[in-house]
């Protein structure tokens, strides 16, 4: 049985979440209706004049191939930041919780990446990986693997997607980590003593009970491949080599702060936004009913 | 307990009191935000410090930001938020941007205003027609200019049977094979490339790289970058990407610059911003030389790089005074002579290069004078003298994103330029669309 809370009166319910409201109107709705009034205008950068133009933002972004190649790759950027950083998170916290002696310092390590800057992050790959004082791609070049993610897209997307995830999983490990230590004891011994090994009890009870935690990361980690990721892109690669690095993101802060074409950014945001938003919204109808917040 | 507080109340009333009396009687605050850093930034300060120490009416105040772009950004929004300073530095791929800001005050005229009859024509031509509007009225102030140069390692083309500098690019491919043929598998490297193989090299041979003189004479300018002359040109860099012996090392100077002084690759184009590091981390016989030219053609001026001064609009009337009599001590030429010695940016008049040159600063940095002479070879046509493009900034990166297609060998010269052509020109439109007054 539940035992539910009644409040009298919904005054206080409306107070109490007054707070919350107001950060989320003056932080995410004021900007964002801006956005969609700016991305029917050209703007003059220092805010002196613009020009409505109806749709024309749009038409002219959705009429160009860089666009399209854009949206593809942004699906596949955020395909593999959210499995590897997820996939890896889940795996840290997995092999950490069975650690027993220093288990404290193991886990603080491997939770110190998160307090990296993103731009700091990427900068720190590109020490590792440029190709001309890299020392990883020094040992690359080694191994026979020719490493020049300057001219090859493929390579400078592994780069970029390696970036990008890696301080993610710092982030994914500690809500995993959290999620393990809250699975009673019992019950895993409980299954062992009914002789289920261990890829069993992973199965059947660690992984279904980590599922809420599974899916509020696949959220949050979705967020930021979409939105956090333009300061590491910026550091590695700039979009290159020819753009093959253009995410979504990064060519809305390209277009709007490096080339101060506000409108043409604006519209992208737009699209992004939409483009967010649904994705957000099918995660919670379609995913979020696979996922157990009680044991049954 | 009580009497402590008292001496510390009235001591504070005193302190507030004569801090209020001192900045009434305190010169002007002329606010200078600006993007040099490190030996560039120790030099800026030296000219602010003369300057406020030459008079006691104005004093500027410099606040340095970490590169153009973030000086520039947060320049926008201290205008969005009515805050500006008097002085933005801006890069010069910005200019057409702060033409159209509806935020500035044309310098050329607030010296007149100011009483400051400034000899321009004493300026290096390509440094203030770079600046120029259309009826060649001075824009913006010039302050640290760069130029193009071409760098190469001495040794190596020694080894290979070169005795100088390439000074065709058909010498140049000739020469590669040659520096292959010894050994070197890198014979060339290109730092800044939009700029030095595209907008210099339209420039130095005279060759359109927009309609409307570069963009010059209206909004309406396209770009021509298909155009024969252009695409083979990029045509035979990009065959040199195909055999090896021009190694892309980004887009900047970050990887070319250690490229060349690493002796990985024998020649570069670089900046003359680039000398000083060059000549500090280069452990072998190099020099500088001017840029190739194709044969046969006859040869132009190059283009700059580098920043200007930016007055904004908005101030009390007599600030504006402050900031003519800091330009005006900018122009003198003890302090160009100061600044293009102490980092290696061009003197912007010719007084300072005579005065550098007597005090036999070209000896040490024969590179500079050699900037410098290729600079002001001829003087600018109405194509030479610079581009004039909305949202440069934008269009280099779509050529830094389609010569990079062509290195990688994904297009060829001539669909990278179509291509190039085609991305720029909605930036252009838009650009105009904005704008033009209808």
């Amino acid at each position: 049985m539940d035992k539910r809370v009644i409040f009298r009166g919904r005054t206080l319910a409306y107070l109490l979440i007054l707070p919350q409201m107001l950060i989320t109107i003056v932080f995410f709705y004021g900007p964002a209706s801006d956005t969609v009034v700016e991305s029917f205008l050209l703007t003059n950068p220092f805010g002196r004049f613009s020009k409505f133009v109806w749709f024309q933002n749009f038409e002219r972004l959705f009429a160009s191939p860089e666009f399209h190649a854009s949206v593809v790759l942004t699906a596949v950027f955020s395909g593999c930041v959210i499995v590897i950083s997820v996939g890896t998170g889940l795996l840290f916290a997995v092999a950490a919780n069975h650690v027993l002696r220093g288990a404290a310092g193991y886990k603080t390590l491997l939770i110190i990446p998160y307090g990296v800057a993103p731009a700091i992050a990427g900068e720190l790959m590109l020490f590792l990986f440029h190709p001309s004082y890299g020392a990883l791609a020094f040992a690359l070049g080694r191994m026979g693997i020719p490493w020049n993610p300057l001219l090859n897209s493929n390579q400078a997307i592994a780069l970029v997607v390696l970036s990008a995830s890696w301080k993610e999983i710092s982030y994914n490990f500690v809500f995993f980590l959290a999620g393990l230590q809250s699975i009673p004891a019992a019950m895993l011994e409980q299954a062992a003593v009914d002789g289920a090994g261990r890829l069993r009890r992973f199965w059947y009870i660690v992984l279904p009970l980590l599922s809420p935690t599974m899916f509020f990361l696949s959220v949050v980690n979705l967020v930021y491949a979409f939105f956090d990721t333009f300061g590491v892109i910026d550091a590695v690669t700039q979009g290159g080599p020819g753009g093959s690095t253009n995410t979504m993101i990064y060519k809305v802060y390209s277009d709007g702060f490096i080339g101060l074409n506000l409108g043409a950014s604006y519209a992208q945001s737009v699209v992004l936004m939409i483009i967010v938003i649904g994705l957000t919204v099918m995660q919670f109808r379609y995913v979020e009913r696979r996922v157990q917040y009680e044991l049954t | 307990m009580r009497f402590r507080n008292a001496i510390f109340t009235i001591v504070l009333l005193l302190a507030t009191g004569f801090w209020q009396f001192a900045a009434q009687a305190a010169p002007i605050e002329i606010q200078f935000w600006h993007a040099m850093t490190g030996k560039n930034n120790e030099y800026t300060l030296k000219l602010v410090d003369g300057f406020n120490a030459s008079q006691d009416k104005f004093k500027i105040v410099p606040v340095g930001h970490s590169n153009y772009l973030e000086n520039l950004t947060l320049g926008v929004a201290a205008v969005r938020a009515g805050k500006q300073p008097h002085i933005l530095q801006v890069y010069e791929v910005g200019t057409q941007t702060m033409m159209f800001s509806g935020a500035i005050v044309p310098v050329e005229e607030m010296m007149k205003e100011q009483g400051y009859n400034i000899d321009w024509n004493g300026f290096l031509g390509p440094v203030v027609g770079y600046y120029q509007a259309s009826d060649g009225k001075l824009m913006s102030m010039p302050f640290n200019s760069s130029s193009p140069l071409f760098y190469y390692n001495k040794d190596q083309l020694e080894k290979a049977g070169i005795s100088g500098p390439p000074v065709t690019w058909q010498e140049l491919a000739a020469d590669a094979k040659k520096l292959q043929a010894s050994g070197q598998k890198c014979a060339l490297t290109i730092g800044w490339q939009f700029w030095t193989q595209i907008e210099n090299y339209s420039a130095l041979h005279n060759i359109p790289f927009a309609t409307e003189n570069n963009g010059y004479d209206g909004l309406s300018a396209r770009l021509v970058a298909n155009n024969p002359r252009l695409v083979q040109h990029i045509a035979l860099l990009e065959q040199m990407a195909k055999d090896g012996s021009f190694s892309y090392e980004g887009r900047t100077q970050t990887g070319a610059v250690p490229a060349f002084t690493s002796g990985k690759c024998s020649m570069t184009f670089n900046s003359t911003g680039d000398y000083a590091n060059t000549a500090a981390q280069a452990k072998f016989n190099w020099a500088a030389a001017p840029m190739p030219v194709e044969e046969g053609s006859p040869v132009y001026n190059s283009i700059i790089g580098g920043a200007t001064l930016w007055v904004l609009s908005g101030h009390p009337k007599e600030d504006y005074a402050g900031v003519a009599a800091f330009f005006n001590y900018l122009a003198q030429t003890p302090s160009q002579v100061l600044w293009h010695e102490g980092t290696g940016y061009l003197p912007i008049t010719l007084a300072a290069y005579e005065a550098a040159k007597k005090e036999g600063f070209y000896e040490k940095s024969p590179g500079l004078e050699i900037a410098i002479k290729q600079l002001t070879r001829t003087k600018p046509t109405k194509v030479s003298r610079g581009v004039r493009l909305g949202n440069l900034s934008q269009i280099n990166i779509v050529f830094d994103e389609e010569l990079e297609n062509v290195w990688a060998g994904k297009k060829t010269a001539q669909q990278a330029m179509i291509d190039a052509d085609r991305r720029s020109n909605v930036i252009l439109s838009e650009f105009e669309q904005l704008n033009s007054k209808k």
